[in-house]
């Protein structure tokens, strides 16, 4: 199952990949305090579904040798752009890295249903189910933070 | 002659369940003023508590001179407290009043008249409006104006200017309240009555110091406690408060989780109520959604778990679950215990879960209070100056946002809708970047009441943001503002104001104001029309100039809504009693208790909101509200429990939360300036707990140092009744200080210490989850200034009591009057029908 372990391999990196970056954003944005802290928890998710990932990367060994889905790989928010307009654009980018972690986590619990591996498929249900969560946020902050960023020079 | 600073709750009058309230009516009159001298009574309410008790106002030669409570009416049946007593008529004659507009020069306010301050406030706002457009402006109101001028205020806001940036102090007391009954309920609405307490057979306060926030509330409830078959009674606070006191005499449990901890605490409780088969299966399949994901949520918190995390005994959590499971009528109030601490919104939402998963809603006897914390909060919520839409509308629903546009008859696209309301911490944070250029604050005192107080005054200060302020006195803030109205208070102009039952009160105008201050309606109608805002036919946008046309505008607006007040008027409010909304064809005198038909304003196209995740804040869409067919039944929501933002460390060990003392109210605007008050409660302390005095080497009355990572207060120790590893301090103190003698004025500011965090769903501030360590400065000078009759009591004796109230009068009628609505009287449940 070459091409499964793969995506195991890019759930494991892209989440951490969005761990990173919503870490990265919540430190280049803390006079911005509800982003700050809901940042940092929404990180914690992703170290979580990590954890949660780890016993199942064991079992099939984390195979990232195959290029095919290499180019998915996103590179994620190392530095963060300043001002609200730059808050948009970084929370718009993890965005982006969190719909990346969906999509994977959609296509290894379809991998995990035909391979009737019970313990793969909760994980990859329950985490899924935490990005959305992730992505509501993310919609909601952009959507509160739209009007006065584009409109509005401070 | 009753000291009722010395004795807060007055004499008791107790009475067996399902018996009504006796009447007891309390006056104040000012020294060397009889009743006879008395020119005049002027119908009103009390405006320094969320209680709303109903009043009179004795006027004497053009002057406020005393109070007297109203014995008809069914909030107080009579009585007032010592804030209403002593503080509701002594600061309307302080010399010290705002008499006539200021305006800054350079670093001065100077004297000035109303064309000059008015001008330089619209000639701001129009060129903001040219330049940056209404996204500039912002509006910060308060707790403490009458919902005429909240309803002109949001038609200026929403309307004329079209800012989303509009709230008010209600932000920082009330917020929660309204958070949680909306995502439980659909809409913001008090489910239960205060007749509740008569009827019930527990009675669950959370994070609520009632005796000293609400006192006639308090004494209400002691005389059921005192009586023949009394309720049990729940308290959960972290201080041992009369409300712990009172759970001990009655067999009830005292639960003091660690500070942060409330939702842990509230998980473990409902996680007993499904292990031991408490839950009502057949009610909660008909009338809620969600049982089975809050089921899963809960399932962890074993009362050993929740023991670990909050520090409280599993047999308590065992206990008290077992209360709220075995009685037949519970009644839960909360406030800012809950409000203002960590996981505000999840937590305020689990005591309504509690209630809908026994079914024990909307009859006499179990129901819910979500408390307000200041008298008008609710009108702020209802009219929409605090950003909701007028109503209880949806603002992400396009048709309520067109009913309101054809009552105004403006473009839809005027009013802002795109995003929700902007809530105050976020505004002053638009205002710190000068993102908002004009920042216009009405009836509070920011600079005093919102946390990282360092912060909020260099926002006030700074060149930014043109502040203006409108105010009774040149507050803290006022000082730091570049215009400052002032403004008429209570008794000096008219309106109406509902309190936290939704009974609404008119308070009519007794004596003119001093000076030149105006009314904050007549203030705002004077903008409206300098600045010219007009309808699409264009014709002024608002049209109403006095408080009875307004109120009848208002009214208007509310039809078809939760909050129909179609049926009110002036005139009905001339009456003996406030009146509870709805009022309306099916409910002409109002309703007593919401919901007791089991049917909430859930419905997709009816609702106040579509919810939110209350770990995160992120909205759920029309979409998937819709697909959860809601249709009336009631939302069951739960999160787990996470660590507070700020946790004790090495270098800052202790918990540092902040409150309030029964003898002041907010920022002593009033409160300060009456004799009795401000001498029972003069200056600021901090209270410790007896093992933390004992390790830090402190002693009753010694000089100490708090220091949170944002800053640091110098007061006088109270060695006191505080859960160890905590500390308490009082919000009330700014360096205001009205005697010239506390020396700890100048850094007494509770506010320092605490963090710029926010709830994630009612985006209320926590003020009660900071860090702090103390240190010992020196000795005092004799005990710290703490009242010894509240929760501050010291922790050894040999304090000299809290005492020397002017007097009072207090008269138990011997026949109770008949109150509308109150189930203990014959033929007044009939609205409460529906359910058996």
């Amino acid at each position: 199952m070459p091409h499964l372990s793969t995506y195991i391999a890019l759930a494991d990196q892209s989440e951490k990949t969005l761990a990173d970056s919503f870490r990265a954003v919540a430190a280049g944005h803390a006079a911005e305090a509800d982003v700050f802290h809901t940042c940092h928890q929404l990180a914690g998710w992703s170290d979580e579904h990590r954890e949660r990932l780890a016993p199942v990367v064991e079992r099939y060994g984390e195979d990232d040798s195959v290029t095919e889905p290499e180019r998915l790989h996103a590179s994620g928010v190392a530095e963060v752009r300043s001002g609200p307009v730059g808050l948009l654009r970084d929370l718009q980018d993890l965005h982006l890295l969190a719909t990346l972690v969906q999509t994977t986590w959609t296509v290894v619990s379809q991998g995990a249903q035909g391979l009737r591996d019970r313990e793969l498929l909760e994980v990859a249900t329950s985490a899924s189910a935490e990005t959305s969560r992730q992505l509501t946020w993310l919609n909601t902050r952009m959507k509160s933070a739209a009007p006065q960023a584009l409109i509005v020079e401070p | 002659m009753s000291d009722r600073i010395a004795d807060v709750h007055g004499t008791a009058t107790p009475h067996g369940r399902g018996t009504v309230w006796p009447a007891r009516v309390d006056l104040r009159l000012e020294p060397g003023i009889a009743e006879a001298d008395v020119d005049r009574w002027v119908q009103s309410a009390c405006l320094l508590c969320s209680n709303g008790c109903g009043c009179d106002i004795a006027v004497k030669d053009g002057r406020m001179v005393g109070i007297r409570g109203r014995a008809t009416d069914v909030v107080n049946h009579g009585r007032l407290g010592p804030k209403g007593l002593y503080g509701s008529t002594d600061w309307a004659s302080s010399p010290d009043r705002l008499t006539r507009p200021l305006v800054r020069e350079g670093d001065r306010l100077v004297e000035s008249d109303w064309d000059t301050a008015m001008g330089r406030v619209v000639a701001r706002s129009k060129q903001l409006l040219a330049e940056k457009g209404p996204l500039s402006h912002g509006f910060y109101t308060s707790g403490q104006l009458f919902l005429e001028e909240y309803y002109t205020q949001a038609v200026i806001g929403k309307a004329g200017i079209g800012t989303p940036h509009m709230d008010g102090n209600t932000r920082l007391c009330t917020a929660t309240a309204a958070a949680a009954l909306k995502e439980s309920f659909g809409a913001d609405g008090q489910p239960g009555s205060y007749t509740d307490i008569e009827h019930c057979d527990a009675i669950f306060l959370y994070g609520h110091n009632m005796p000293e926030t609400q006192t006639v509330l308090w004494a209400r409830i002691l005389d059921r406690t005192r009586g023949d078959d009394p309720p049990r009674i729940v308290c959960v606070d972290p201080r041992r408060t009369a409300v712990a006191r009172e759970a001990e005499r009655t067999g009830g449990v005292h639960l003091a989780p660690r500070v942060g901890t409330n939702l842990a605490l509230m998980n473990g409780l409902t996680r007993e109520l499904f292990v031991h088969g408490w839950v009502d299966e057949e009610w909660t399949a008909g009338h809620t959604v969600g049982i089975d994901d809050l089921e899963a949520v809960v399932e962890p918190y074993t009362p050993e778990h929740v023991a670990d995390i909050c520090g409280v005994a599993a047999a308590d959590v065992r206990r008290a679950a077992r209360i709220f499971g075995e009685s037949t009528a519970v009644l839960s109030t909360v406030l800012q215990g809950f409000y203002q601490s960590h996981q505000a919104t999840a937590s305020a939402v689990a005591v309504h879960n509690l209630h809908l998963l026994r079914g024990q809603i909307g009859r006499p006897g179990s129901g819910v209070l979500q408390m307000n914390g200041q008298p008008t909060a609710q009108n702020n919520r209802e009219c929409g100056a605090d950003g909701d839409l007028p109503g209880f509308r949806n603002w992400d629903n396009i048709q309520h946002v067109e009913q309101l546009a054809r009552a105004w008859d403006v473009d839809p696209m005027t009013i802002p809708h795109w995003a929700p309301p902007t809530h105050a911490m976020q505004i002053f944070r638009y205002a710190e970047t000068g993102s908002i250029g004009l920042l216009w604050i009405s009836a509070t005192n920011p600079v005093v009441s919102m946390p990282q107080a360092a912060r909020i005054r260099d926002i006030v200060r700074g060149d930014q943001c043109f502040v203006v302020v409108q105010d009774l006195f040149l507050t803290e803030t006022a000082e730091l503002a570049d215009v400052v109205l002032p403004a008429a208070g209570w008794g000096e102009k008219t309106g109406c104001f509902t309190n936290a039952t939704r009974t609404v009160h008119l308070s009519e105008k007794a004596v003119d104001p001093p000076g030149e201050a105006r009314s904050d309606l007549d203030i705002f109608l004077a903008y409206a029309d300098a600045m010219g805002f007009t309808n699409l036919d264009g014709d002024p946008l608002v049209p109403w100039r006095t408080p009875e046309e307004a109120f009848d505008a208002w009214c208007s607006v509310t039809a078809g809504r939760p909050v129909d007040y179609t049926g009110l008027s002036y005139a009905r409010l001339r009456g003996p009693t406030g009146i509870p909304w709805p009022v309306n064809e099916q409910h002409p005198d109002g309703l007593g208790s919401l919901y007791a038909d089991g049917v909430f304003p859930t419905d997709t196209d009816y609702c106040e909101t579509y919810g939110h995740d209350l770990l995160t804040g992120g909205a759920v869409t029309a979409v998937e509200h819709r697909a959860i067919a809601p249709a009336g039944r009631a939302f069951l929501k739960g999160a787990p429990y996470t660590p507070a933002h700020e946790e004790p460390s090495e270098e800052y060990p202790l918990l540092y939360t902040t409150g309030r003392t029964v003898y002041q109210f907010h920022t002593r605007t009033k409160t300060g300036r009456s004799r009795s008050l401000d001498r029972a409660a003069p200056d600021a302390w901090v209270e410790l707990s007896v093992p933390d005095a004992e390790r830090l080497g402190i002693s009753e009355g010694d000089r100490v140092r708090v220091e949170s990572p944002r800053g640091a207060i110098e007061v006088r120790a109270r060695v006191g009744q505080v859960m160890e590893g905590a500390v308490f301090a009082p919000f009330h103190y700014g360096h205001w200080d009205p005697s010239g003698s506390a020396p700890d004025a100048g850094h007494r500011l509770a506010n320092e210490l605490t963090m710029t965090v926010w709830d994630p769903v009612s985006k209320q501030p926590y003020f009660k989850t900071a860090v702090c360590r103390v240190t010992r400065l020196g000795d005092g000078d004799g005990p710290a200034p703490a009242p010894t009759t509240t929760a501050s009591a010291p922790a050894r004796a040999g304090v000299p009591g809290t005492a020397g109230g002017g007097p009072t009068s207090s008269e138990v009628l011997p026949q109770t009057p008949h109150y509308p609505l109150d189930p203990s009287q014959s033929g007044a449940d009939d609205t409460r029908a529906g359910r058996s």
